[in-house]
């Protein structure tokens, strides 16, 4: 196959309970205008939602899945960032 | 299944990768016995990911593929309400390969290969999308047995172990039991119709009826990837087991139908509280794999044309996106 490859997009949909966008999945298309209309086709044929983006998927910068525990693990340790850490007497009522 | 795994590994492709040594085999396959969900960037042994390439992509192959069969149909609808119903499922069909193309790019492999590896006939597709539909019956038999027959098997693929698989899976599902009721309705309407109409369904259930239980795959013992694939939690269950969950499902549908399934040897067993059903013909299936049934080559005549046919647009899209953004830079 001689034909030049067609650019991915990633797309998200927000959902009309609203929440924010959320990533559904991906499409090929030339350009986003194009991307916009395959991802309506592809990812909202149910009134899954009333607004769509398209990001071209190699604008996106991802963390890296090694860097994972550098990330994510402190935060495991920093309990004091939740509401269950404080002691507070029943009596007082919901808080 | 849609998917029945049966297509040789290509002769250039990696079987491991230099850094799989046992100790990260074993991190790995703790994580999947934690029921952890690999993503697209994790690590992962080769033959995972080209496993999952072959199934995922087969698996999208099938759901294009299975547009055709009924895709004739559609000009021959018997009402506006059928019309529409199908069109919205073979345009869902269109949209399962799609979900399912994207997420085995996840694993590296671009979608113009995926296309080459169909549309050269190197990839497999589901053998049940060989046969031809030949009446309007065929259309309920297709929803009810064949769209019944995907949904038993992509249940437990939405808890399979590789992330953007089975959230593809969940979108598909949702989608599916239309199918299967749109299906079932039409076999209804027929039935309850004239006996000539009912005789349409009963014939339609005789042709569909083992061709739909060969799409799980080959009995258990014989299929060739089995083994791996439960234990990485690709597969949830084996090919046997699911047809089991097929028959037991598909039976008493049939009885409130008043059609009767093709097989002399199909009974209750008390013992077993599932249904015992007669042999399946395992060369038929092979020849279809092979490229022998009987539409094989009209489907791979078909991609090919629509492919052929579309390749003027995918350039004028391109050149029109090279322009614009030519001039956007010059301005
Ligand atoms: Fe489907
Ligand atoms: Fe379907």
């Amino acid at each position: 196959m001689t034909e030049q490859n067609t650019p991915l997009w990633e797309v998200f949909v927000r959902s009309r309970n609203g929440l924010a966008h959320k990533h559904a999945g991906s499409v090929h298309a030339a350009d986003a205008e194009m991307a916009l209309q395959a991802a309506r086709d592809v990812y909202t044929r149910r009134g899954e939602g009333l607004s769509l983006w398209v990001v071209p998927s190699n604008a996106i910068i991802a963390s890296d899945p090694a860097d994972k525990g550098m990330m994510f693990e402190p935060t495991a340790s920093k309990i004091y960032r939740h509401p269950t850490f404080y002691d507070v007497p029943d009596d007082v009522g919901h808080m | 299944m849609y998917t029945q795994a049966l297509n040789a590994a290509g002769p250039s492709s990696r079987q491991t990768r230099p850094d799989e040594d046992a100790e990260r085999l074993a991190r790995f396959q703790a994580r999947i016995d934690a029921e952890d969900r690999i993503e697209p960037n994790d690590w992962m042994p080769e033959a995972y990911r080209r496993t999952l390439i072959r199934q995922i992509s087969q698996h999208a192959h099938s759901e294009i593929v299975g547009q055709l069969p009924e895709g004739r149909w559609l000009t021959r609808a018997p009402s506006l309400r059928r019309k529409a119903a199908l069109l919205a499922k073979v345009q869902d069909e269109c949209g399962h390969g799609l979900y399912l193309y994207a997420a085995a790019e996840t694993l590296g492999v671009s979608r113009e290969e995926l296309t080459e590896q169909l549309l050269s006939g190197r990839a497999k597709y589901s053998s049940i999308f060989n046969y031809p539909a030949l009446t309007w019956a065929d259309i309920g038999a297709i929803g009810w047995l064949v769209d019944g027959a995907a949904i038993m098997n992509q249940i437990p693929l939405c808890r399979c172990s590789y992330g953007p698989y089975a959230r593809a899976m969940v979108r598909v599902c949702k989608e599916e039991s239309f199918h299967q009721r749109q299906g079932y309705e039409i076999m209804l309407t027929l039935c309850r119709g004239t006996p000539e109409q009912k005789a349409m369904a009963q014939d339609a259930l005789n042709r569909w009826w083992w061709p739909a239980m060969m799409m799980f795959g080959p009995p258990d013992g014989q299929s060739q990837h089995s083994d791996s694939s439960m234990a990485w939690k690709i597969k949830r269950f084996t090919n046997d087991e699911l047809r089991q969950r097929f028959v037991d499902a598909m039976v008493p549908q049939a009885q409130v139908l008043g059609i009767e399934v093709p097989d002399p040897d199909l009974l209750w067993d008390e013992a077993t509280r599932h249904f015992s059903f007669g042999p399946i013909d395992w060369e038929e299936f092979r020849q279809v794999l092979a490229g022998n049934g009987p539409c094989n080559r009209e489907r791979l005549a078909d991609r090919n044309q629509a492919h052929a046919e579309g390749a003027w647009v995918r350039e004028a899209a391109l050149a029109h996106a090279a322009k614009r953004q030519a001039r956007a830079l010059a301005a």
